[in-house]
Order: C-alpha cells, then sequence, then structure tokens
C-alpha cells in the first residue's frame, strides 16, 4: 500500500505546503522592565504533505511536535512561515475565510475521554461538524449519517444516544474518529491518538485509521511518541528536536540508515519484545535530559547530548541538507558518524 | 516450611466494595519470587497488576480487602497492622510509582522526603541520613547530588524525579523492588537510561525487582520470569524466553502479535485483538478471554479454566493444553 501511495505521490501536486514555520510563544519574564522571552517551540520547519500519505511526526515530550500539528490547522497562529492549502497561504487568514476549509481539516486528540463533552450525547458529539458546516442537511439526514459513520468506525449505531462516560478508552477514541471523519476531510492531524490505549487496543485503532485511509484517501499527519507504531502507519517520517527538524525522510530509509546522531539514540532506545534482540541490540544512550527550550543551546540544539558534538556545532546551526532522494539531515557531520 | 523465596503470595485475592456490587480485582493469586531475579507483571489496565502489590504493600483503597497469603521471607505479612507493617514496608520491600510527581511531597525538599526513613527506620541522626541520602542521589545519577537534594521535587524534571524515587526506595537496601510502571510517563531516551539504572542497581545490590508494565519490550529487556494477568487472574507464567517465544495462552499470543515492532517493516495491518478488555463487574461465566479468543470452543464458554502447571516453571490456564 506504501508503495502505490509512493508512486502515485510523484505526479501529484502537495495538498499542504509548509515552509519556514515559526510558532514562538512570549513568556513573561521575571524582571520589572525586562523584556518578555521568547519560547520558540516550533522553530522553521519546512515540508510537503501528499494527498493519501502519513507523515509521522516524532520526538520526546517539549519538542513542538504538537505545536507544529495545532499551527498547522491554525489553531494556534504560527507566528511566522507559511502554510499553504491547496496552493493557498492559510496564515493569518480571517475566520471567515478558514471556516469553509475547516471541513477538509481536522483533528484527532490523545485522551479521547478529555476531548469529548461529557454533556452531550455521543450522537449530538459526531453530528456537531454536520451541524455546523452543512446546516441545509435535514435532521433526519444527519441522523443516517451519523449512524453511518458510527457503523463504519465500529462503534453499534444503536448507541448513538449514550453519553462518553459509558465507553471505553479505544470506543471514545473511535468516537472522536467519527467526528473527525464525518465531513470526510481531506487532512487529519492525528496527536497521539492510541498513547492512551491498552496495546490490544491499539492497534484496532492503527488498523482503522489505516482502513479510512485507504477509503477515503485520506492524508495525515501521525503525531507520536511511539516510533515503533510510527513505522507502521507512515510513509515519512520528520524527527523534531527542541522544535527544529533533525531528520526528515521515508520510512524505510529513516528506519534502515538514520543518519542524525539523536534519530539513531531514539531509534535504538526504543524496547523490543524480543529477548534475545533486546538484549543483545547496539544502543546509543543519550546522557541527561532535553534541555529548556527557553534557553536553547547554541549551534546544533542537540549538541548538548550528542556524542558526536565537536566544536563546529556550538558555532553554527546545521541546516536540513539533502543526503539522498528520501532522506534529509539537519547534522554538520551526518557523513562521518 | 523453608524455601529460600523472598516473597511468596498463595491465593491472593482481592475484592473492592462498590455501589454498583463487588468487585473482584485479584483472583487467587499466586507467586514466588527470589533473591535477586527480577519478576515481570503484563496486563491490561484493569487486569490487577497494580492491586496485587498494592494489597501486598497494605496500600489498597478503603473499600478493598484481601484474603489468603503472602509471606516476606517466613512472615506472614497480609493484613498486618499498620505499625507491624511499617518494619517491612519502605526497610524491606519498596515501591516505586509510575508518576514521580505525584508520589513525592510537594511541600517537602528531597532532603527532608529521604531523610525521614531512615531516621526512623534506621534510628540514623540526621546528618548521617543526609551523608546516605546524597551518596543515593549520586548512585542513581542526579549530578550535583550534594546541592540538588536541597531542592523541591517541581524543580526537577521527570527523568530525574523518578531518579529520585529509586534513590529513596533504595535507601534502607530493600530486599525486593517493586516498580509499577517506572518508565511509562518517561520519554524513551530517559527510559532507557532508567532501565539501564536498574539494571545496574540489581547486579550491585542483588534486590530481587518486580517489574509491572504493560511493554512487552521492556520485559524482554529486563525481566528473569513473567506473569501475564487477564481480568484479575494470572493466564501464563514462565521464563522470559518461554513466553516470548513459544506462549502458550492466546492472550499472550494475541499481545505479542499486536505489538508494532520497530525492528521489523510489516506491510500488513496489525493483527489486533477483537473487542474489549473484560467488565470485572461482570465477567462472563467460563474463560474471561472467551469472547476475544480465536481458538473458542464450547468448552471454554461453559467452565473456567485453571491456572495448569506443565513443568519448568511454566502454567498456562487454557483447556487448548489439554489437548497438546
Amino acid at each position: 500500500m506504501s508503495v502505490m501511495n509512493k508512486s502515485a505521490k510523484k505526479d501529484a501536486s502537495p495538498i499542504l505546503s509548509v515552509r519556514d514555520l515559526k510558532v514562538h510563544f512570549p513568556i513573561p519574564s521575571k524582571g520589572l522592565f525586562a523584556p518578555d522571552r521568547q519560547l520558540k517551540a516550533v522553530d522553521g520547519v519546512n515540508f510537503d504533505l501528499y494527498p493519501g500519505e502519513t507523515l509521522g511526526v516524532v520526538g520526546e515530550s517539549g519538542c513542538g511536535k504538537s505545536t507544529l500539528g495545532r499551527a498547522i490547522l491554525q489553531l494556534i497562529p504560527p507566528t511566522d512561515g507559511q502554510v499553504a492549502w491547496l496552493g493557498k497561504n492559510i496564515v493569518g487568514a480571517p475566520h471567515r475565510d478558514m471556516q469553509p476549509l475547516r471541513r477538509d481539516l481536522q483533528i484527532i486528540f490523545q485522551d479521547p475521554l478529555a476531548s469529548l463533552n461529557p454533556r452531550m450525547t455521543i450522537g449530538e458529539i459526531i453530528a456537531e461538524p454536520l451541524v455546523t458546516h452543512k446546516p441545509e442537511l435535514g435532521k433526519e439526514e444527519i441522523k443516517a449519517r451519523v449512524k453511518r459513520m458510527m457503523a463504519r468506525v465500529g462503534l453499534l449505531p444503536q448507541m448513538i444516544n449514550r453519553y462518553p462516560h459509558e465507553f471505553s478508552g479505544g470506543q471514545c477514541q473511535r468516537i472522536g474518529i467519527a467526528r473527525a471523519m464525518i465531513l470526510e476531510p481531506k487532512l487529519i492531524v492525528c496527536d497521539e491518538p492510541v498513547s492512551a490505549l491498552d496495546v490490544s487496543i491499539q492497534a484496532q485503532i492503527v488498523n482503522l485509521l489505516q482502513e479510512l485511509q485507504r477509503e477515503f484517501d485520506l492524508s495525515l499527519i501521525f503525531i507520536s511518541h511511539d516510533l515503533s507504531i510510527v513505522r507502521h502507519i507512515c510513509h515519512r517520517i520528520m524527527v523534531l528536536y527542541l522544535g527544529n527538524v533533525a531528520e526528515l525522510a521515508d520510512r524505510d530509509s529513516i528506519y534502515a540508515a538514520p543518519r542524525h546522531p539523536y534519530t539513531k539514540a531514539l531509534i535504538s532506545a526504543v524496547p523490543i519484545p524480543d529477548p534475545e534482540i533486546e538484549r543483545n541490540k547496539e544502543r546509543i544512550v543519550l546522557t541527561g535530559d532535553l534541555p529548556s527550550p527557553l534557553s536553547p543551546p547554541s549551534g546544533c540544539v542537540f549538541r548538548t547530548r550528542c556524542p558526536f558534538a565537536k566544536d563546529k556545532c556550538a558555532q553554527e546551526p546545521p541546516v536540513l541538507e539533502r543526503v539522498s532522494d528520501s532522506q534529509e539531515v539537519a547534522c554538520h557531520f551526518h557523513d562521518s558518524i | 516450611m523453608t524455601t529460600n523465596h523472598i516473597l511468596t503470595v498463595e491465593n491472593l485475592t482481592t475484592r473492592f466494595q462498590t455501589p454498583d456490587g463487588e468487585v473482584e480485582a485479584v483472583n487467587n493469586v499466586n507467586f514466588h519470587i527470589d533473591p535477586g531475579e527480577t519478576l515481570g507483571v503484563v496486563g491490561e489496565s484493569g487486569s490487577g497488576k497494580t492491586q496485587i502489590f498494592l494489597s501486598l504493600m497494605g496500600l489498597l483503597a478503603k473499600n478493598g480487602a484481601s484474603t489468603g497469603s503472602v509471606r516476606y521471607k517466613d512472615k506472614e505479612i497480609l493484613n498486618l497492622q499498620p505499625r507491624e507493617l511499617n518494619k517491612i514496608r519502605g526497610v524491606s520491600m519498596s515501591m516505586i510509582f509510575q508518576d514521580p510527581m505525584t508520589s513525592l511531597n510537594p511541600f517537602l525538599k528531597i532532603s527532608r522526603q529521604m531523610t525521614e526513613v531512615l531516621v526512623e527506620h534506621r534510628g540514623m541522626s540526621e546528618s548521617d541520613a543526609l551523608a546516605r541520602a546524597i551518596t543515593m542521589l549520586d548512585r542513581v545519577g542526579i549530578p550535583g547530588a550534594a546541592q540538588r537534594v536541597h531542592m523541591y521535587p517541581h524543580e526537577f524534571s521527570g527523568g530525574m524525579r523518578q531518579r529520585v524515587m529509586i534513590a529513596m526506595a533504595l535507601l534502607c537496601d530493600p530486599e525486593v523492588l517493586i516498580a509499577d510502571e517506572p518508565t511509562t510517563a518517561l520519554d524513551v531516551t530517559v527510559q532507557a537510561q532508567i532501565l539501564d539504572l536498574l539494571r545496574d542497581l540489581q547486579t550491585d545490590f542483588n534486590t530481587a525487582t518486580v517489574m509491572i508494565t504493560h511493554d512487552l519490550g521492556v520485559v524482554a529487556g529486563l525481566c528473569d520470569r513473567v506473569m501475564v494477568m487477564y481480568g484479575g487472574r494470572v493466564v501464563e507464567t514462565g521464563s522470559v524466553r518461554d513466553i516470548y517465544y513459544d506462549s502458550h495462552h492466546p492472550y499472550t499470543e494475541g499481545l505479542l502479535k499486536s505489538m508494532p515492532r520497530i525492528d521489523r517493516a510489516d506491510e500488513e495491518s496489525l493483527f489486533a485483538i477483537p473487542g474489549q478488555p473484560p467488565n470485572l463487574q461482570n465477567l462472563p461465566k467460563g474463560c474471561a478471554y472467551q469472547e476475544r479468543c480465536e481458538y473458542v470452543f464450547d468448552r471454554c464458554c461453559a467452565e473456567r479454566p485453571l491456572l495448569r502447571e506443565f513443568g519448568n516453571g511454566r502454567a498456562s490456564a487454557c483447556f487448548r493444553e489439554d489437548d497438546k
């Protein structure tokens, strides 16, 4: 399936183009007259997304992956840069112009129960986008569409009048997916959609997302910290570190031959459920924690934890460089390590 | 009876009284741990894996009660009075929890939280206790331990807080360390550091460790033996190799198959165990896994399969075994 997608995407034009996207949050400083400091949550991200493609965005907590997802949907106003949806920049677009586009741009959240209004029935929750965006539809038609979508995502249509608390985590995530899918959008940002679920339920939801993608030619931005799931579901993967792209590559390239030392460390840190392999694999263990995004290191933001850091890394920030058809990496020494 | 088991659990059952009726969170669980051994306890949320250890540490919620037997060496410790139990828990048996922020007191400096245990249990002087706390923080890899011991929990990052929890648990040289999802809230690179630390500490102190987790990858790297829980019962036990390479219970098999693997490029869809985890309030007659099992047959719905041993510490609760 991914092979089909890859060949398809070459001729198609991107559905979404993100250029030099920045999201900086002003943080009030402690001094009375000192200027506000800037927290650079996303600091210059570029990528294209093609129809039917899944882009994985991975990184540790605080790397800016959720902020990036929200900034793309204009749920957080970007500080700078462009987000072109079907060729048209939507950064700073007035509410009036954004509203019709929202039919095509949807989001699924991490905490399945917290993202559903506890005082609405699931029928009302799933119908809400229809009521907002297609007010011309009659009550019966809306109900019919909601029931059809419920069946499609694996919920029993007769549960339409129940409330979210009556459902388990996995079922709540199906409700969230039904709500996102009801308008048949072109892009869904999935923000850690399976992180809160049990292993056996994770697989069900991942499979559902893949089926829906095939059926509706959906593009997905799949934000996750779980590199095993990302390998399974994504066609291309972007690795973020402190708001900067460390590496952006096709799935097969990045797992077979990661080029950035951070990508290497991330991949090697994921435990493999096989005792022989897990106990004998080579690992790069990073020291320390993620530095504070309020005072990121000079030069390369990863240098304070990088086992290969040299003087140059403290002086110049590396730029994202194309190393092959399918792989871009931001490291001064990607050739030698 | 003399054994060299450090902890022996027999017929442990834990029930909770709820407004909707009685819930059996742990049902007739038996296991033991030997010195220096690591036992992995695997299961989904609600499988009872945490409640077993809260029961034996006397930390159950008020509406919970346990029956059965838990022996620390030769001493019965289940349902002891807190005063008696305190001679053992925190001293010979320690527990670390998933969320280090909620298990540390945000109002007290780390120094106060760490020395308290030593003064209380070991009768150390404040200054000796502080010195010991600093040594322990240093041992778990907290840089600048002598200064940082005087900080508050919020001044530490998540990974550092978990190190503080581990240092605190190890203060009195416990013989059993119970780790309840110690790395679930942490990033993978920090998780790798903490797992390395636990492995090193085990080599240094020969502590028996219980690793409660849903992550089969963590178990594969760390544990000697594994106990798989489903619906409040043990469904399979065995050595880590037996469980991963020759699992007998369909649930274990399903769990292993449904994990996406970072070391494999699989193109097909994932194997998914169908259905939902069981509702403990309303367990079906027969096997709790019957509704999700691909091998289910008549007998599974009529009778409950018991955990049957078949040598080498292997046991599985499934009727399919009878045919083998």
